[in-house]
């Protein structure tokens, strides 16, 4: 492949010195048959129309792959919903994508599995919502979901696919850990991502019902590292991530190695995003139909709105720590302060931080089950706009 | 040294101009390779041998002199992250 010089009078000013976007994950749709309750997409998620056509999206792989990008996430909702996706993976593998389809297996079929491989797909990421059919289906909202999920990882594998499980842990599976890891080990998953939630989207309108208490997640953490311990001597190639959750830390994450830098996003508009739940802030962020994709990075004024560290208040502005987390996550500071260039009040330095604790005073003592949950689905996300 | 590596399924090594190296790139991964380690994957192909990897190395760089054991240690380092499968 042969990548052509870009012009330079075409090359658009990069204020802040930004690297290439090496990243790029595009949210083909946000439409899905489950209903997560930790879902990250946006809560007014049913007001999205239009959208990006199949000639659009290839324009912004193309774009992207000109400008560096070398990984890429097909996610969603639920990408398989796209009836072009065998197009889209085939136009990315031939631009030298490496090309990863997130989904929920709903709507996989190994005829597609078979076919996707065909087109170049490198690896499947299948989420699931527990180990055991009941929770799983009363998380997901969908009463047939776990037994074909059980059978799309394991048509994944035989198609010879590298695969990832992914589980998102939260108080009402988290006692489960040790099912989770057995269930990965039997479908020969190759990478298991116990990733607890974040609060975001859905899952921080139900934060108080899916936040695991201390003891829990002490005791998850705990059969992590022994099964991990199990895997190393048994010469098990599968490899656990487990996510902790930064509510319990006293400093914030470096948010998406910082905004603007690696990431890009682009949703099923054609919303252009440093991370995918950046939505919720009120700046305005370009669309790829308006703009090339090149001057959306590097010179947007949303693309510019956190780079660098002049936007910084205090604590973090003379803080020593801010070359390492950046100030924390944008998105966490504006629904936990109202104000999204405030330091992330997982930061025990934020004068918020008192949130952060008291959201894990909540967590040891809540009691709600499944059903005080509010489901992601086009009636409730509905509410969320109308209102 | 007659073992023969090859790329566990799934990882992909390839030139990435925008970052002027070569890249392993893996499920939701991606390791930028510095020069020797990108030199040497980029003689796996998964039919010649260790022994056979080492004496091209050795005559692309004869400056370098002898590599059999950086070269050697590197591939076990690169199986211990299951990169790639020595058979
Ligand atoms: S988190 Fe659940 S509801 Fe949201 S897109 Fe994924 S599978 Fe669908
Ligand atoms: S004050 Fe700001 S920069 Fe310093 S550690 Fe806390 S969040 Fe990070």
């Amino acid at each position: 492949m042969t990548y052509p010089n870009p012009s330079t009078e075409n090359t658009p000013a990069n204020p802040h010195d930004a690297g290439p976007p090496l990243w790029l994950l595009a949210e083909l749709t946000y439409r899905c048959p489950l209903q997560c309750p930790y879902c990250s997409n946006p809560l007014d998620f049913a007001q999205t129309e239009r959208e990006l056509t199949t000639e659009e999206w290839v324009s912004v792989l193309r774009q992207g792959r000109k400008m560096g990008a070398a990984q890429l996430g097909f996610s969603g909702g639920e990408p398989l919903v796209r009836q072009d996706l065998p197009e889209l993976i085939a136009e990315a593998r031939n631009l030298g994508y490496y090309t990863n389809l997130i989904t929920s297996g709903l709507g996989l079929t190994e005829t597609k599995v078979d076919a996707f491989a065909e087109a170049g797909l490198d690896h499947i990421q299948v989420s699931f919502q527990a180990s055991d059919p009941e929770l799983n289906n009363a998380v997901a909202g969908s009463r047939k979901a776990f037994d074909q999920k059980l059978a799309m990882a394991r048509a994944v594998k035989e198609a010879g696919y590298p695969m990832v499980l992914n589980f998102v842990i939260h108080r009402h599976n988290i006692h489960q850990m040790n099912d989770i890891m057995t269930l990965c080990e039997r479908l020969e998953a190759d990478y298991v991502e116990l990733a607890t939630c974040q609060y975001y989207g859905w899952a921080f309108e139900n934060r108080e019902g899916l936040m695991p208490s201390k003891a829990q997640l002490v005791q998850a953490e705990h059969e992590v590292n022994e099964y991990r311990k199990r895997l190393q001597d048994s010469g098990s190639a599968m490899k656990l991530i487990f996510v902790t959750p930064d509510y319990y830390e006293e400093r914030p994450k470096a948010c998406m190695n910082g905004w603007g830098n690696l990431f890009l996003t682009v949703a099923p508009d054609g919303t252009a995003l440093p991370c995918h739940s950046a939505r919720l802030l009120p700046i305005d962020f370009p669309n790829v139909r308006d703009m090339e994709l090149q001057r959306i990075w590097y010179d947007s004024p949303g693309f510019n709105h956190y780079r660098g560290d002049s936007w910084m208040p205090e604590p973090c502005r003379s803080c020593d720590e801010k070359e390492k987390d950046f100030g924390g996550c944008r998105c966490q500071a504006y629904l936990l302060t109202g104000n999204a260039d405030n330091a992330d009040p997982v930061c025990s330095k934020s004068e918020y931080h008192d949130r952060i604790l008291a959201a894990r005073r909540a967590a040891d003592h809540a009691t709600a089950g499944l059903t005080g949950l509010v489901y992601r689905n086009a009636d409730n996300s509905r509410l969320f706009f109308r209102s | 040294m007659h073992q023969v590596p090859r790329f566990r399924r799934g990882f992909r090594f390839q030139w990435e101009p925008a970052q002027e190296s070569y890249v392993l790139l893996y499920p939701e991964g991606m390791v930028k390779l510095n020069g020797s380690a990108g030199a040497i994957l980029n003689e796996v192909d998964g039919q010649r041998s260790v022994g056979d990897i080492i004496a091209s190395l050795e005559q692309q760089f004869p400056e370098a002199g002898s590599l059999g054991k950086d070269v050697g240690d590197f591939l076990q380092d690169a199986q211990h992250h299951h990169w790639i499968e020595l058979s």
